[in-house]
């Protein structure tokens, strides 16, 4: 059953008194993967802080957001002194999970097992990425909005990702990401800002 | 399936005592700044038991005061440069329960121990020790209401680069109330009178502040997280 | 509703209603001030114990008055940008900080001056102008914040937070104040007019408060009005009115 999982009407983005986008109207439905692409500082990442509810948007224009929602931006949302594991009992939003299987298995699809019991602060800043997106083998949320998800990974990383973005996708989920690198990925929706610019 | 509340704030407490307990230096450090400074006044005031035991309640608090203000500035810049606090932000529960779960975890392990740790710091500058449980119950009072005024301006400083400076500008008056009233009430116990009054005062302002303190601190918190 | 107070809180109306102010106020401003120095500093009678040392609170009490007024002035358009989002609010609150801060450091020292041929000090810890030195640190606080961020929309929100904190402290802060000096000082003859003032005296005091209140939205509105003009140099409506 296809529903509305995002949805934007002719929204304007500022940040501070600078206006970056106007009029921007999109709709992602489940089982669409979205890339967005835009130039440097065409407001990429400001939007999908947006689109998540960090900031806010605009006076005029209308956001209709699913709550079921999984953000990952540039930081990681890690604790350094936490432990992998103990990071991913919380794997983002709100939800948390007992299930050291599940966490354990995880960790393994992005090639991260036997840090398990690792502080978070030991680790290199790509393997901190890897934990960050581990989440995404753990998160029960519908929508997706991923910034930068390939910053860092190598090209084995990267297509165990796009395979799970496109499991997610085909599991009545959706994706929005951005991405600076060229993707191979099938069916994907493109969503240009720099169409919108102010 | 989104958890509880009761049971995400149990999670997220053992997370951030957890976290506390495995860089004890960042606990033990503000006690042995409060032990430093307090050794200041004997040197700077001479050594004369009587002066300082005057002087003793007034000192006592001041000092408890920029302990907390310089500990203060560290709680939610750690959340906030990692990420975990836009995740708060995003889940479904209330920021503002969170950020007061952080902000209890942070007093329990600071103010909580000065108050524990002050019969030391009494003794000291030779403060009478009859005064000394009223001490440390203004202390405990008191470092909540410093705690949750420091965490009000820290939410509204923690995306500054310098904010560690305006965070004391942005405190400092706001916590004049709660020096008056719990120097007096350790004033009225080292005379012998009674301090219950005083120590009422403190317990209305931490409770006011415990209502009214979260819903500065997520609004400040929303508004960094916006910066 | 909410239309007609969004179209008051726009920068066209608020730049024709500023010029009107503006205009009436000047006059009446100035002469409120003429008339109430002249007539306090010259024609009231002395203080049968004071002096003429007293003069000083026909204008000690009007910046104190309005010092402490404009405190909430400033919380007010806080609120007023963070809940309902008036866009002259922010512009407002960056206005009125810096001039309520100089008007509680006029305070401050027109007090210290009063305070050393009549106490002999220049500076005397009453519970008063305690709490005035407290309000000055709050102002400085919110201009500080206001500073601080690169982000001026972020700047206006954090500033209306701090200053409604800072206002649900100030009677707070006043009352522990009072409290802290009673303690410490139990006996003390209060100098200032709590005793019934003469009339001779209260009616010109009366007229520079009024003074005061009429100069401080002057200067609101004269640095408002300043904002306006820069921010919006390039807009096709204020060439218009301009030109």
């Amino acid at each position: 059953m296809l529903e509305d999982l995002l949805r934007l009407e002719s929204v304007d983005l500022d940040r501070g008194a600078r206006r970056l986008l106007t009029g921007v109207s999109f709709t992602v439905r489940t089982g669409e993967c979205w890339q967005m692409l835009g130039s440097n500082g065409s407001g990429k990442t400001t939007l999908m802080r947006a689109i998540s509810g960090l900031t806010r948007l605009g006076l005029e224009g209308r956001r209709v957001c699913t709550e079921s929602v999984l953000y990952q931006g540039h930081l990681p949302g890690l604790k350094p002194l936490l432990s992998c594991r103990e990071n991913l009992r919380w794997h983002g939003s709100g939800r948390i999970s007992d299930n050291a299987e599940k966490i354990d298995a995880a960790l393994k699809q992005v090639g991260l097992d036997g840090y398990e019991d690792t502080l978070i602060c030991q680790l290199s800043a790509g393997q901190q990425r890897r934990v960050g997106l581990a989440r995404l083998w753990l998160s029960e949320a519908q929508l997706w909005l991923l910034d930068e998800p390939f910053t860092a990974i190598d090209i084995e990383g990267t297509s165990i990702l796009e395979a799970q973005m496109q499991r997610h996708c085909a599991g009545q989920g959706a994706v929005v990401f951005t991405s600076h690198q060229p993707t191979s990925m099938a069916d994907l929706k493109v969503l240009d800002l720099d169409q919108y610019a102010a | 399936m989104l958890p509880e509340l009761g049971t995400f704030l149990r999670f997220q407490m053992q997370r951030h005592l957890q976290a506390a307990l495995r860089r004890p230096s960042d606990i033990v450090g503000p006690l042995i700044f409060f032990l430093m400074v307090i050794t200041l006044f004997p040197i700077g005031l001479g050594p004369d038991p009587k002066i300082l035991a005057s002087l003793a309640p007034g000192i006592l608090w001041v000092v408890a005061l920029l302990s907390s203000l310089v500990v203060s500035g560290r709680l939610f810049q750690a959340d906030y440069e990692d990420g975990t606090l836009e995740q708060l932000a995003l889940s479904p529960h209330p920021l503002a329960i969170s950020a007061m779960v952080e902000v209890f975890c942070h007093w329990l392990l600071s103010g909580v121990l000065l108050a524990l740790a002050s019969p030391v710091f009494a003794a000291l500058l030779s403060m009478p020790s009859q005064a000394i449980p009223v001490l440390m119950a203004s202390l405990i009072l008191g470092t909540l209401c410093l705690s949750l005024i420091g965490a009000v301006a820290a939410s509204l400083t923690v995306a500054l680069r310098r904010g560690g400076v305006l965070l004391s500008l942005l405190s400092i008056p706001l916590t004049v109330p709660v020096l008056i009233f719990g120097t007096a009430a350790v004033r009225e116990a080292a005379l012998g009178y009674d301090p219950s009054s005083w120590l009422a005062l403190l317990g209305a302002l931490a409770a006011g502040g415990c209502i009214l303190a979260p819903l500065a601190i997520a609004a400040g918190l929303r508004i960094s997280l916006e910066a | 509703m909410w239309s007609i107070v969004h179209k008051m809180g726009s920068p066209p109306w608020f730049y024709r209603f500023a010029n009107v102010a503006i205009a009436w106020l000047l006059p009446i401003v100035l002469m409120a001030l003429v008339v109430g120095s002249i007539w306090g500093l010259l024609i009231a009678p002395p203080d049968y114990r004071q002096g003429n040392s007293y003069r000083i609170i026909f204008i000690h009490v009007p910046a104190a008055v309005v010092a402490l007024a404009g405190y909430y002035v400033m919380a007010t358009a806080g609120l007023m940008s963070l809940v309902w989002k008036i866009k002259m609010a922010d512009t407002a609150m960056r206005a009125l900080a810096p001039v309520g801060a100089a008007l509680t450091f006029v305070a401050l020292v027109t007090g210290s001056i009063w305070g050393k041929p009549t106490w002999g000090a220049w500076w005397v810890w009453d519970a008063r102008i305690t709490s005035m030195l407290i309000l000055f640190f709050l102002y400085l606080g919110v201009m500080a914040l206001s500073e601080a961020f690169d982000n001026k929309v972020a700047a206006a929100k954090a500033c209306a937070v701090l200053s409604l904190v800072g206002t649900v402290n100030i009677p707070i802060i006043y009352k522990s104040v009072d409290w802290w000096y009673s303690l410490h000082q139990p006996a003390s003859i209060k100098f200032t007019g709590e005793s019934a003032i003469d009339a001779s005296m209260l009616y010109p005091l009366l007229l520079m408060i009024v003074a005061f209140y009429g100069l401080f939205a002057l200067t609101v509105l004269l640095r408002m009005r300043a904002e306006v003009l820069i921010t919006y140099s390039q807009s096709a409506w204020l060439r218009s009115e301009l030109s």
